[in-house]
C-alpha cells in the first residue's frame, strides 16, 4: 500500500513540474508585465489605460461583435448538421462525419489563402466588407470545433426520451423544443467556448484576408510588437478574465449534465 | 370486467427495411379493463408489437383499432395511449413535477389543475412530497414509481407498459409486481404489458398471449396457459417441462419416455404426439411399480424440494419430490393420467426448392445436388441433343420447372464445418425433447430449417447443415 502511495505520488511530479514552469511562471510574468510601469514600479495604469482609451475599448466591442456573430452563425449550421448526423440511420454516417473534420487537417494558412481568393473573386475587393470577411473566415475556420460536441452530445442522446416526449403528447417541435434542445445545452455551451474566445483573438484569419480591422489578438500583437510588453499583458489578462468568467458561469450546466450521466450510470 | 373491446389488432405485420419480419399477421383483441401480457424470449416480436400500438414504428400491414377507429397510421401524440418505457426513460433536465406535468402541459391544462392531479398522482404512487427531487437523485424503484405516475397522471385509456421491472432487484421486482396490479384494480386503465418473465406473466395477467418468431403461439388465462400448453413451445416456455416424442397406442393410451401411459386425451391411434409433463406432477415409486423406471442421474437440493433426474432408456425425465434419492438408485416413475397433456406434434417435414442449372443439373443454394434430373422426375430421360423429355416425351423447360424437396428433421446433420453442408445458418431454438433436442436454424435464405439431434448444440452456434440425398422427397412444380 505504501509503495503504491508513493509512486501515485511521484507520477505526479512530472505534471507539477510542467504546470510550474508553463502555466504557473508565465502567468507570474504575465502580472508582473501587466502590473508595472517601463520603470518595473507597480501601477494600475495599464488597467485604467484600457478602459480609458476608446481605441481599445473600440477594439473590444468589435471583437466582441464578430465573435458573437461568429458563434451564432455556427451554431446556426452547426446545429442542424449535427442533428441530422445523429439523427440518421445512414451506414456511411462516418465518412459523413469525416468530410466536416477533414479541413482540420489540411494546413491553415492553406484553407484561409483558398477562402481569401474566392471571396476576392467575388468581391472584387476584400477590403469592402471587413466585418463580413472577418466573419467568414472565422466561421469557416471553426465551424468542426462546434459541430463535434453537438454531435457528440446528440449522438448520446436517449432516443426513449423523445419518444416519452411524444408518448405523453408532444408533437414533433415540442419534443424538439422541451427535450432534445435542453439536453443538448452542453453540447452548446463547449461548441460555444471553442468558438467565441478564439474568434475574439485570432487575428491569424484575418492578417490572411488582408483585413485591416482590429481585434482584440490584433491588438496585443501590436503592444508586443511596439514593445509595450506591459499594455499588452494586460490586455491578455483581461481577455484570460473573460474567459475565466465566461468558464465559471457555465460551469453550473456542465456539471448538471455530469451529475445526469452519473444518475444514468446508476439506473 | 365489462366484455367491451377496447383495442383489437387485425392481420398486423411488422416488416423492417432490412427484410427481417418482427410480426406476422398478428391477431388480438383486449377488452376494456384487461391486465394482458406479451410473454415470449427476446426477439420474439412483443416489444415491437406495444411500439405499433404506442406509435412508435407503423405496422407494414393491417390495422389496429382503437374503439373500432382505425389508429395504425397516427402519430403518438394523439393516441390516448401512454408507455411506461424499460429504462423509465425520465426527462433528466426536470425534477419530478415537470416530469410528471410535461403530458398535462401539452395539453394545456391550467397550472392549478396539474397541481392538484401531480399531488393527487403522487399520492397514488406513494411518493408525496417528491416535487422538487431531480430525477438523479432518485432511486431505480422509485423512478419507476415516476415513470408510472407520468404515463397514468395523463388519464390514458389504454397503459403499455415496456418489462417495465426489468432493471429492478429480486426483492423490489416481486413488491412493485403486486403494487402495480393493485394500481390497475384501482385505476381501471387497460394495462398491455411486455416481459420475458413468465412467473411475472402468471402472477400479474387476466389473459397472456404467448409469442415466439413474430406470431402468437397461445392465448389465455395464466392457468390455461400452465396447464394446457397449445404446443411444445408454449410448454417449454412456461415452467419447467419433461417434453417427450411419442404416438398414440390405443384408446387413451399414449407410448412416449420408454413406457405405455394412460391419458385423458382422446386421440387416433398411431398419431405422432408431444407429450408433456411437469415435473411436479411425476410420482417416484419402488422400482418395478411404476409405468417407466430408470436410475437417478442427479440430485439437486432446491428449498423446498428436490429436483431429480432419472435416466430411463434415452430420455432423461425431470422430476420435483420433497423426498429425495441417492444418485444410482433405480426407481419407478408414474404420472396420473390428468397430469400428462398430449399434443398433436406438429409436422417437423422440411420444405424447400431445387433449382435447375444449365446443365440440367438440381442446385440448391448454388451447390449441385449428386443426383441428376433423371432420377428424379421419374420417366424422363435426356435425348442426344442434351434435352430433358417426361415420360410423354415432351420437353421439360429448366427455367420453368423446380422441385421440391421434403425431408424430415432427423435425417438432417449439422456439423461445425459449415462450408460441408448444403447450407448453413444460426442455431435460432432449441428445445429438448427427453432422448433428443429439436433445433431450428435460421439461414440467409429466409428458410428455417428443423433438425433433430441428440447432442447439445448451443443457440447462435454456425452450423452447415448435411443433407443426403437418398434421404429426400422430391415432387416436381411447374
Amino acid at each position: 500500500m505504501h509503495t503504491l502511495k508513493f509512486s501515485r505520488k511521484s507520477l505526479g511530479i512530472p505534471y507539477a513540474v510542467y504546470l510550474l514552469l508553463f502555466v504557473a511562471a508565465p502567468l507570474v510574468v504575465l502580472l508582473y508585465y501587466a502590473l508595472t510601469n517601463g520603470q518595473g514600479q507597480f501601477t494600475l495604469s495599464n488597467l485604467t489605460g484600457f478602459f480609458t482609451d476608446p481605441n481599445t475599448m473600440g477594439t473590444l466591442c468589435y471583437s466582441f461583435a464578430i465573435a458573437l456573430v461568429t458563434t451564432v452563425v455556427c451554431l446556426l449550421i452547426a446545429y442542424p448538421t449535427a442533428y441530422i448526423l445523429a439523427m440518421s440511420r445512414l451506414k456511411q454516417k462516418s465518412v459523413l462525419i469525416l468530410l466536416f473534420i477533414m479541413p482540420m487537417w489540411i494546413n491553415f494558412s492553406l484553407r484561409i489563402t483558398a477562402l481569401k481568393e474566392i471571396l476576392t473573386l467575388i468581391e472584387g475587393n476584400l477590403a469592402y466588407y471587413p466585418f463580413f470577411n472577418a466573419v467568414v473566415g472565422m466561421t469557416y475556420d471553426f465551424l468542426p470545433f462546434m459541430i463535434l460536441p453537438l454531435y457528440n452530445t446528440l449522438s448520446r442522446l436517449d432516443g426513449s426520451l423523445i419518444e416519452a416526449a411524444k408518448d405523453l403528447g408532444a408533437n414533433d417541435r415540442n419534443a424538439f423544443l422541451n427535450v432534445t434542445l435542453p439536453l443538448s445545452v452542453p453540447g452548446i455551451v463547449s461548441g460555444v467556448s471553442m468558438v467565441f474566445l478564439p474568434a475574439m483573438t485570432n487575428y491569424v484569419v484575418l492578417d490572411m484576408l488582408y483585413n485591416s480591422t482590429y481585434i482584440m489578438g490584433s491588438l496585443i500583437g501590436s503592444y508586443f510588437s511596439a514593445y509595450n510588453w506591459h499594455g499588452g499583458s494586460m490586455i491578455a489578462l483581461i481577455l484570460l478574465a473573460i474567459i475565466c468568467i465566461f468558464t465559471l458561469l457555465t460551469r453550473g450546466m456542465e456539471d448538471d449534465s455530469a451529475e445526469t450521466r452519473v444518475g444514468g450510470a446508476l439506473l | 370486467m365489462s366484455k367491451e373491446k377496447i383495442i383489437e389488432l387485425k392481420n398486423i405485420t411488422k416488416t423492417y427495411e432490412d427484410g427481417f419480419t418482427a410480426v406476422s399477421d398478428f391477431n388480438l383483441y383486449v377488452n376494456k379493463g384487461e391486465f394482458i401480457t406479451f410473454l415470449g424470449p427476446s426477439g420474439c416480436g412483443k416489444t415491437t408489437t406495444l411500439r405499433m400500438i404506442a406509435g412508435f414504428e407503423m405496422p407494414t400491414e393491417g390495422e389496429i383499432l382503437l374503439n373500432g377507429k382505425n389508429i395504425a397510421s397516427l402519430p403518438p401524440y394523439e393516441r390516448p395511449i401512454n408507455t411506461v418505457f424499460q429504462r423509465y426513460a425520465l426527462f433528466p433536465h426536470m425534477n419530478i413535477y415537470e416530469n410528471i406535468a410535461f403530458g398535462l402541459r401539452q395539453k394545456k391544462m391550467p397550472e392549478d389543475v396539474i397541481r392538484k392531479k401531480v399531488k393527487k398522482v403522487l399520492e397514488l404512487v406513494d411518493l408525496e412530497g417528491f416535487e422538487k427531487r431531480r430525477v438523479s437523485t432518485l432511486s431505480g424503484g422509485q423512478q419507476q414509481r415516476i415513470a408510472i405516475a407520468r404515463a397514468v397522471v395523463n388519464e390514458p385509456e389504454i397503459l403499455l407498459l415496456d418489462e417495465p421491472l426489468g432493471a429492478l432487484d429480486l426483492k423490489m421486482r416481486k413488491e412493485m409486481q403486486l403494487e402495480l396490479k393493485e394500481m390497475h384494480d384501482r385505476l381501471g386503465i387497460t394495462f398491455i404489458y411486455v416481459t420475458h418473465d413468465q412467473e411475472e406473466a402468471l402472477t400479474m395477467s387476466d389473459t397472456i398471449v404467448v409469442m415466439s418468431e413474430g406470431k402468437i403461439q397461445q392465448i389465455g388465462t395464466p392457468e390455461d396457459i400452465y396447464n394446457e400448453p397449445k404446443n411444445a413451445f408454449v410448454a417449454d416456455f412456461i415452467g419447467e417441462s419433461n417434453i417427450f416424442n411419442g404416438i398414440m397406442t390405443g384408446k387413451l393410451k399414449a407410448r412416449f419416455c420408454g413406457g405405455e401411459f394412460d391419458c385423458v386425451d382422446d386421440i387416433e391411434e398411431g398419431t405422432h404426439i408431444t407429450a408433456v409433463v411437469r415435473p411436479e406432477d411425476v410420482i417416484l415409486t419402488k422400482p418395478g411399480e411404476g409405468t417407466i423406471h430408470g436410475k437417478v442421474v442427479s440430485v439437486i437440493f432446491k428449498g423446498i424440494h428436490y429436483e431429480i433426474t432419472v435416466e430411463s432408456g434415452k430420455s432423461e425425465m425431470v422430476i420435483q419430490s420433497v423426498n429425495s434419492a441417492k444418485v444410482g438408485d433405480f426407481v419407478g416413475m408414474r404420472v396420473d393420467p390428468d397430469n400428462i397433456h398430449i399434443m398433436i406434434a406438429e409436422d417437423h417435414t422440411n420444405y424447400f426448392m431445387l433449382d435447375i442449372n444449365q446443365n440440367y443439373r438440381p442446385e440448391f443454394n448454388g451447390k449441385v445436388l449428386d443426383t441428376s434430373l433423371t432420377k428424379i422426375i421419374k420417366g424422363s430421360r435426356r435425348l442426344d441433343d442434351g434435352t430433358l423429355v417426361d415420360q410423354s416425351g415432351d420437353a421439360i423447360d429448366p427455367r420453368r420447372t423446380r422441385i421440391q424437396v421434403s425431408i424430415q428433421p432427423q435425417d438432417i446433420t449439422m456439423t461445425d464445418h459449415v462450408e460441408d453442408g448444403l447450407i448453413e445458418g444460426y442455431i435460432s431454438n432449441l428445445i429438448y425433447k427427453g432422448d433428443h433436442y429439436s433445433y431450428v436454424i435460421h439461414t440467409d435464405l429466409e428458410q428455417d430449417f428443423i433438425v433433430d439431434d441428440e447432442y447439445l448444440w448451443n443457440m447462435d452456434d454456425h452450423v452447415g447443415l448435411i443433407m443426403p440425398v437418398e434421404k429426400m422427397t422430391f415432387r416436381l412444380k411447374k
